[in-house]
């Protein structure tokens, strides 16, 4: 019994890492219909520019901060840049270029920072009050640290102008630009507090899983599966679907298979779910009118 | 509107040259040649099932490395001599692409994406599996003999020559049934499906059978493709078989064209020649410059080079 409530904690814990990517790439297939396949290696790559403020001998939260603040301009900067020029373009070819962004960032982080697997620091110190024999503290102070970002992501979309503009410039993009929103530049905001998220959510996931330029990539897609889970379109699903997923992980992982397949059972629970649920757990079906 | 005589003239200059070829260059470019006519037999697969039906596919490097599977276990048991094990292998890919896309074809979109993803985590993961050691060699896969080339041609051509030449006939004969396929009322009915589902469902096409039987048409040519490729590598290992097969056979269909025929042979040219030129232009980080070239080419050529082609063409008329 204790084992498994040991099992089903990780597994929460893991999953609010899933529900953090999958709420940023929930956040621009809202704005633009495209899965972002670059998210995760944009979250590894400012994972490693934490990492060498911290090695420069900065304290680990205004590493954090100034990491945020990264993170958020080169996401900016990636919209303006790059994807902007191919946002009329068909679907699959967007998707191309978030893959060949895929490929340069993890290429980059290899050829800058070296492939060897790095000891990233937790914020938390490891005798902390709030940890106990099923949580250790960094798992307590990581599943906090991505439940307060996404409080603070929903606060800031309900409740402020820009994020109203946002949503808006998201919905409908040709009625907002009408009432005076500037549609481009909501879409490279967009871009930002989508990297942002990442950020925080590779930054608490690296004292785990290690930094390295690959670290992200299994994370990607059990994100990618609870944004789907969770139904693409709602941005609720994706947490939820992110603590589903993690708890199903480690279950599966602990008691029914191994950690040698794990990923691929995982996965096809996911898909036979969505055979019966084609529009995610919270998913609306959407209606086209003919 | 006349009828353009330059792809007849493009498709006699391919071929001509595709016979000349490997007379006339070293053995390591024929084996890259016979690499690149095996990738467009998989990218043809990919782009009926993409370009013509509309449905995204991150999976078909997992019908890759079934197909590879399937020949190298026939081979290496030596139940069937080498030629017959790729029509096997095709068949075995069909079905299992049949099988798959009937539950497949209820996803649309990104939820497609996922489940033919999870096909690709899945396969390499199932082929390492204790429970079919036997058949599969586990990790360590199975090693195979180069097919020799048969009584009267083994004069003039060697091993190497032998394998290009069976490709390029596969190349050709999967072309044209390709061609046929996507030109007739099967290639109208995907079209349809495409562009209008709920329209073509209402003219009387039956979506569920048409999807599904693409799924496997399409499974099939990638299967072939995979079976040629284990003759050519002559190894099969489960590690050959990633996700990044699958990712690197969507690039080179976008990149060649959606819905082009021809247009693959340039998408397998460039997943085959750009990796080498991006190490040659950097050591240290050659990914980044692949990554950086294919980025570019998305910009210039939104539509591939198919697109691009046809682009100049309407515009001179």
């Amino acid at each position: 019994m204790e084992g498994f409530l040991h099992q089903l904690l990780l597994g929460l814990a893991s999953g609010s890492i899933y529900g953090g990517v999958a709420l940023a790439l929930v956040m621009i297939f809202k704005a633009t219909h495209h899965v972002n396949f670059a998210q995760g290696e944009l979250a590894m790559f400012t994972t490693y520019i934490s990492w060498s403020l911290i090695q420069a001998g900065a304290p680990y939260w205004v590493a954090f901060a100034l990491t945020l603040g990264g993170a958020f301009l080169l996401g900016s900067l990636i919209q303006v840049a790059i994807v902007r020029r191919v946002q009329h373009a068909p679907v699959l070819t967007v998707v191309i270029v978030f893959i060949g962004l895929l490929i340069i960032l993890n290429s980059l982080a290899g050829w800058l920072f070296g492939h060897t697997t790095i000891d990233f620091p937790s914020p938390f110190p490891a005798d902390a009050w709030y940890g106990s024999a099923y949580f250790s503290p960094h798992e307590v102070g990581m599943t906090v640290v991505t439940l307060a970002t996404l409080a603070l992501v929903y606060a800031f979309f309900r409740y402020t102008r820009l994020g109203l503009a946002m949503r808006a410039a998201a919905l409908n993009p040709a009625s907002s630009r009408l009432v005076g929103i500037r549609v481009d530049r909501m879409l490279a905001l967009g871009w930002g507090f989508a990297s942002l998220l990442g950020a925080v959510a590779g930054m608490m996931a690296a004292p785990i899983v290690f930094l390295e330029p690959n670290m992200m990539v299994g994370i990607l897609v059990y994100a990618f599966a609870a944004a789907l889970l969770g139904g693409i379109e709602n941005p609720w699903g994706a947490p939820i679907g992110g603590f589903i997923v993690g708890v199903m992980e480690n279950l599966a992982g602990a008691y029914v298979v191994g950690t040698q397949i794990k990923l691929a059972v995982a996965l096809f629970i996911i898909v036979a779910v969505l055979v019966f649920k084609p529009s995610g757990l919270f998913g609306r079906r959407s209606v086209v009118r003919v | 509107m006349k009828k353009s005589r330059a792809p007849a003239i493009t498709v006699a200059v391919l071929l001509v040259g595709g016979c000349v070829a490997p007379f006339a260059i070293s053995s390591f470019h024929t084996f890259q040649l016979t690499q690149i006519l095996i990738y467009a037999i998989a990218l043809l697969g990919l782009n009926l099932l993409t370009g013509y039906s509309g449905q995204i596919s991150l999976g078909h490097g997992a019908f890759y490395g079934i197909g590879a599977y399937a020949a190298a276990i026939l081979l290496d048991h030596a139940w069937l001599p080498y030629w017959a094990t790729i029509p096997v292998a095709g068949a075995v890919c069909f079905a299992v692409g049949f099988g798959f896309g009937l539950p497949a074809l209820r996803l649309e979109g990104p939820y497609l994406a996922l489940a033919t993803f999870a096909l690709a985590i899945a396969t390499p993961q199932i082929l390492k599996h204790d429970a079919l050691e036997k058949w599969t060699g586990g990790v360590q896969g199975i090693l195979l003999d180069k097919p020799e080339p048969p009584g009267l041609l083994a004069g003039p051509l060697d091993a190497d020559q032998w394998l290009y030449f069976l490709c390029l006939v596969f190349v050709v004969v999967s072309y044209v049934i390709g061609w046929n396929l996507v030109r007739g009322r099967t290639g109208r009915a995907l079209i349809a499906i495409r562009d209008q589902p709920i329209a073509a469902a209402a003219m009387g096409i039956d979506t569920a059978l048409y999807k599904s039987t693409t799924f496997g048409l399409s499974a099939m040519y990638t299967g072939v493709a995979g079976a040629l490729g284990a003759l050519l590598t002559g190894f099969v290992s489960p590690d050959s078989f990633t996700i990044l097969v699958s990712i690197n056979f969507l690039v080179g269909v976008v990149v060649g064209g959606m819905a082009s025929i021809l247009g693959n042979l340039f998408g397998a040219l460039f997943i085959v020649i750009v990796p080498n030129i991006a190490s040659d232009i950097s050591e240290s980080a050659p990914w980044a410059i692949y990554g950086a070239l294919l980025i570019l080419i998305m910009i210039l050529m939104p539509r591939g080079f198919a697109g691009m082609v046809r682009a100049v063409a309407a515009r001179r008329g």
